[in-house]
C-alpha cells in the first residue's frame, strides 16, 4: 500500500481548512463555555436526600442572597446521590459566611433532605486571568523551544521551516481538541489545558518521527530522489507505526471513556473525549499535513532561489 | 556480533519485577503492633485535592492594604500554626508576595463526616487579636469594640503563652473551663500598674472586636498570671487558647478564592481512573502482543516497569524525590508518558520487522532496527523533556531551579509566582515518566528482546514480525 499523500495535498489542505473553518463556526454559534476559573464566580453542589426540584430549591437560593442563580439537579450513578449544583455567574462571589449561612438556611427549609455541602468553588476572576495569561507564556516559551530544537537536529532538512511546520501542525490540532471542547459542551478548565498540553506532546512525536525518517532516506537518497517523492516515501514507511501508535492510545482513551460514561465522571470524560478526537487529529497533521505543508515550503523556496 | 547473555532477560524480569512489586505495594515491616515502612507503596499516593477532595483557598489582605513581604511571611507562619491547632497536618501553604497572597490548600482528614471547611476556613483568616482594655470600650449601637478604643493596655504579642484549664468556682462548686495566660517579663510591670490603677474597676479582654470577659479587678496581679473565666465550652476555651499561642495576624485575610471538594465526589472519579487505567492498560498490552508478538511481549514488561517507576516517584520511594501530590492532570501526564513509552516500543519493532523483512538474520535486525529507531525516539522524547520543565517553571514554585527564567519575565507581567497548581503535577509526572522511558522503553526492553532472541524457540522470523 502506498498513498500519494504530497499530489493530493491540495485536497488534504481543503479539508484542514474546512476544519478549521468549522471550529470558529462553532465558536460563534455554540461559544466555549469558560469555566468559573477563568472568569469568576461560584458553583457550590448541595447533595440532598429524597424529592426536591431544582425550581423550588433555586428560589430558596434566590431569595436568601438576593442574586439570580442557575440550578441544575445531578445524579451520581455510582451512589446514586442526588446533588444540585448552584452556579452564580456575578462577578461578586459568595463569601465564606455567606456560604455557611446559605447552608443553614437551606438545612433549615429543607429539614427533611439532609442537606449538605458537596463542593464549593469561588473563584476570583483576577486570579483565573493570571492563570490564562501563564498558559499561554508556556505555550508561546514550548513553541519557540521546540522550533528551535527542531530547527538544530533537522538542520540537514532546512530545520527552521521544519519546525514552524511542525508548530502549525500543532495548533491545528490544538483547535480541532478546543473545537470537540465546544461542541460537546465541555467547560473550559484545568482539564482543557491538560489536554491541549497532551495534544502538544503527541502530535510533536508524530511529526517527528516522520521527519526524521525524511533526514534519515535524504542521507541516502541525497539530491537524487525529487523531494516530494521523498517525502511521499518516508511518510508512507512510517504510517504503520503512525497509525498503530495513534489507534493504541485512541483504544486505551476510548476504554477510559467508557468506564467514564458506566461511572457517570464527567471530569474524566471532558479530559478522555477531547484527548481522542485530538490524537486522531494528531494522525492526521502528521500524515497529511506536516510534511505538505514542508515540502510546499522548500518547492517555493528553491523556486525563489531559481528566479 | 556480540549477543548479550541468555539470563540477561531473566536478571531485567526480576529486577522489574521487586521494583513492580515494591512500587505498588511498598516495603514495611511489623513489629508486633508498630509498623514500620521503609518503602511506600501505591496505597501511600498523596491524592490532590482534585480526586480525593478538600480545600483550597486563596487569602489576601483587605482592599487598600499594601502588606509588606515580613508581614505576609509573619500570617503564613500563624497560618500554620492555625492548620495545626485545627489537627490539619498535611497542608500546603504559599505565599505569593508580588500579589499579596497566601494560598492554603488541605485535604479532608481520613475519617472526617462532619468537618465544616468554611468555619475551619473562617479561623484561618480571622485577626485573631487579643487585646486588654481599662474599663469597657463598647459601641452601644453594635454591642462590639469601639471603633476608637484607645491604646490597649496588652496585647496577645505580650502573651508568653496560654494553657486551658479547669477551675472550681467556690461559690457555686461547679467545675469551669478557664484561660490561664502568662505574661512576657517585659509585660508583668505593665500588667502591675494596670491593674493597680483599675483596682475595683473592670479590665476588658477582647478578641479582634468582640468581649470575651471584663472582669472587675480584686487585687493587684504582680506576677504576671492572669486568668480568663467567661462561659466557655471546653471546646472554646481550648479554641482560644490556641488562637493566643497561634499569634494575631497583622491584618484580615479576606478569602478571594474558595473551593471545596467533597471526599465521597472526589474518592468516585479516583477509583474510575484507576478502573480505567487498568482495563486501559490491559487493552494495550493484548495488542500489543498480538499484533508485534515477541517485541509487544517485551514492550509489556517494559512499559509494567515504566509505570512502576513513575508511581514510585511520586510515592518518594526513591529519597531524591520527595512525595508529591497526584492530581488529575498529574494523571494525564502518566498516560502521556505511557503513549510515550508504547510508541517507542512500536517504533523499534516496526523498524525491526522492515529489517527482517528485507531478509536480514534476527540478531542483526535486532541491532539495526533498535539502532534506527533510536534517533526518532531521541528527538521526540527529548522535546517532550523541554515541554515538561517549561510547565514545570511556569506553574512550579517561584523558588525552584526551573521557575529561575520565568520569575522576571512574571514580575514584569505582574503575575504572582507562587502557584504550585495542578498543571505544575502535570509536569512533574510527564518528564518522570519520559526519562524512565529511556531506560524502560530503550533500554529494558533491547536488553530483553535480544536476550530472548539466544533461545532456539525465538529464532524465528515470525515472532519478529516476519512473514509466517
Amino acid at each position: 500500500m502506498k498513498l500519494n499523500i504530497i499530489g493530493k495535498r491540495k485536497l488534504f489542505f481543503t479539508i484542514s481548512i474546512v476544519a478549521m473553518v468549522c471550529v470558529l463556526l462553532i465558536t460563534i454559534f455554540i461559544g466555549p463555555k469558560l469555566d468559573i476559573q477563568f472568569k469568576g464566580g461560584s458553583i457550590a453542589t448541595y447533595s440532598y436526600t429524597g424529592n426536591l426540584t431544582p425550581e423550588e430549591f433555586g428560589k430558596t437560593v434566590k431569595q436568601f442572597l438576593g442574586q439570580d442563580v442557575t440550578v441544575q439537579q445531578q445524579e451520581n450513578n455510582v451512589t446514586g446521590q442526588m446533588s444540585m449544583v448552584v452556579s452564580l455567574t456575578s462577578d461578586q462571589n459568595l463569601t465564606t459566611e455567606k456560604q455557611a449561612a446559605l447552608l443553614d438556611e437551606l438545612q433549615k427549609t429543607y429539614a427533611d433532605n439532609a442537606i449538605e455541602a458537596s463542593g464549593v468553588n469561588n473563584v476570583d476572576p483576577v486570579m483565573g486571568k493570571e492563570f490564562l495569561k501563564k498558559c499561554l507564556v508556556a505555550v508561546v516559551f514550548a513553541s519557540v523551544i521546540m522550533v528551535a530544537y527542531i530547527g538544530f537536529r533537522f538542520r540537514k532538512i532546512g530545520g527552521a521551516s521544519a519546525g514552524i511546520v511542525s508548530v502549525i501542525a500543532l495548533l491545528h490540532d490544538v483547535l480541532i481538541a478546543y473545537g470537540v471542547f465546544v461542541l460537546m459542551g465541555f467547560t473550559i478548565n484545568d482539564n482543557f489545558i491538560a489536554v491541549v498540553l497532551t495534544i502538544l506532546g503527541y502530535s510533536i512525536n508524530d511529526t517527528i518521527v516522520i521527519y526524521d525518517r525524511i533526514r534519515e532516506n535524504k542521507r541516502y537518497y541525497g539530491n537524487k530522489m525529487e523531494l516530494g517523492e521523498l517525502v511521499n516515501m518516508s511518510i508512507n514507511q512510517c504510517l504503520r507505526r503512525t497509525v498503530t501508535t495513534s489507534l493504541t492510545t485512541a483504544m486505551a482513551l476510548l476504554c477510559i471513556c467508557v468506564v467514564a460514561v458506566m461511572m457517570n465522571v464527567t471530569s474524566i470524560l471532558s479530559f478522555a473525549v477531547p484527548m481522542m478526537v485530538g490524537v486522531i487529529s494528531g494522525l492526521y497533521s502528521s500524515v497529511f499535513l506536516s510534511g505538505s505543508m514542508w515540502t510546499l515550503w522548500q518547492e517555493k523556496k528553491a523556486a525563489k532561489a531559481k528566479a | 556480533m556480540k549477543r548479550v547473555g541468555k539470563p540477561v532477560f531473566f536478571v531485567v524480569v526480576a529486577i522489574l519485577a521487586l521494583l513492580t512489586y515494591a512500587a505498588f505495594f511498598g516495603v514495611s515491616s511489623m513489629y508486633g503492633d508498630v509498623e514500620r515502612v521503609y518503602i511506600k507503596g501505591a496505597e501511600d499516593i498523596r491524592w490532590g485535592i482534585d480526586i480525593r477532595g478538600g480545600v483550597d483557598v486563596t487569602f489576601s489582605p483587605p482592599d487598600g492594604v499594601d502588606a509588606t513581604d515580613e508581614e505576609l511571611s509573619a500570617a503564613e507562619s500563624v497560618i500554620k500554626t492555625r492548620l495545626l491547632n485545627q489537627n490539619i497536618t498535611d497542608s500546603e501553604v504559599y505565599t505569593d508576595t508580588s500579589n499579596d497572597r497566601i494560598i492554603v490548600r488541605f485535604p479532608w482528614k481520613s475519617g472526617e463526616q462532619n468537618f465544616n471547611p468554611e468555619d475551619a476556613i473562617q479561623e484561618l483568616g480571622k485577626t485573631a487579636q487579643l487585646a486588654f482594655y481599662k474599663d469597657l470600650p463598647l459601641d452601644p449601637t453594635t454591642g462590639r469594640l469601639n471603633p476608637m478604643p484607645g491604646e490597649p493596655v496588652l496585647t496577645g504579642a505580650d502573651v508568653e503563652k496560654a494553657e486551658y484549664g479547669m477551675y472550681q468556682n467556690p461559690e457555686t462548686g461547679m467545675s469551669e473551663p478557664i484561660v490561664s495566660l502568662t505574661l512576657k517579663s517585659q509585660a508583668k510591670e505593665i500588667w502591675e500598674k494596670a491593674t493597680t490603677e483599675q483596682l475595683g474597676k473592670q479590665i476588658s479582654i477582647f478578641m479582634d472586636d468582640e468581649v470575651i470577659s471584663a472582669p472587675q479587678v480584686s487585687s493587684v496581679i504582680k506576677d504576671g498570671k492572669c486568668v480568663i473565666s467567661g462561659s466557655f465550652t471546653p471546646e472554646s476555651a481550648v479554641k482560644l487558647a490556641n488562637q493566643i499561642n497561634g499569634g494575631a495576624l497583622p491584618f484580615e485575610l479576606v478569602t478571594r478564592n474558595y473551593s471545596a471538594i467533597s471526599p465521597t465526589l472526589g474518592m468516585g472519579a479516583k477509583d474510575a481512573m484507576v478502573k480505567a487505567g487498568a482495563a486501559a492498560f490491559a487493552i494495550i498490552a493484548v495488542f500489543m502482543i498480538l499484533y508485534y508478538r515477541l517485541p509487544g511481549f517485551v514492550a509489556t514488561i517494559a512499559l509494567v516497569g515504566q509505570l512502576a517507576g513513575t508511581i514510585a516517584a511520586i510515592t518518594g520511594f526513591f529519597k531524591v524525590f520527595p512525595s508529591f501530590t497526584l492530581t488529575v492532570p498529574g494523571i494525564a501526564g502518566i498516560i502521556l508518558g505511557l503513549g510515550f513509552g508504547v510508541d517507542a516500543n512500536i517504533i523499534s519493532a516496526e523498524r525491526i520487522r522492515e529489517e527482517i523483512r528485507t531478509g536480514k538474520g534476527i540478531d542483526a535486525s535486532i541491532q539495526s532496527g533498535f539502532k534506527n529507531a533510536f534517533s526518532a525516539i531521541f528527538d521526540s522524547n527529548i522535546t517532550v523533556v523541554f515541554i515538561a520543565l517549561i510547565l514545570m517553571g511556569v506553574f512550579g514554585p517561584s523558588d525552584g531551579i526551573f521557575a529561575l527564567p520565568f520569575n522576571f519575565l512574571f514580575s514584569w507581567m505582574g503575575l504572582g509566582t507562587a502557584t504550585a497548581g495542578s498543571i505544575y503535577s502535570f509536569g512533574y509526572t510527564l518528564l518522570v515518566s519520559i526519562i524512565l522511558n529511556f531506560v524502560m522503553g530503550v533500554m529494558a526492553s533491547r536488553l530483553m528482546l535480544r536476550s530472548l532472541a539466544g533461545f532456539k524457540p525465538f529464532r524465528k522470523a515470525w515472532l519478529y514480525g516476519g512473514e509466517k
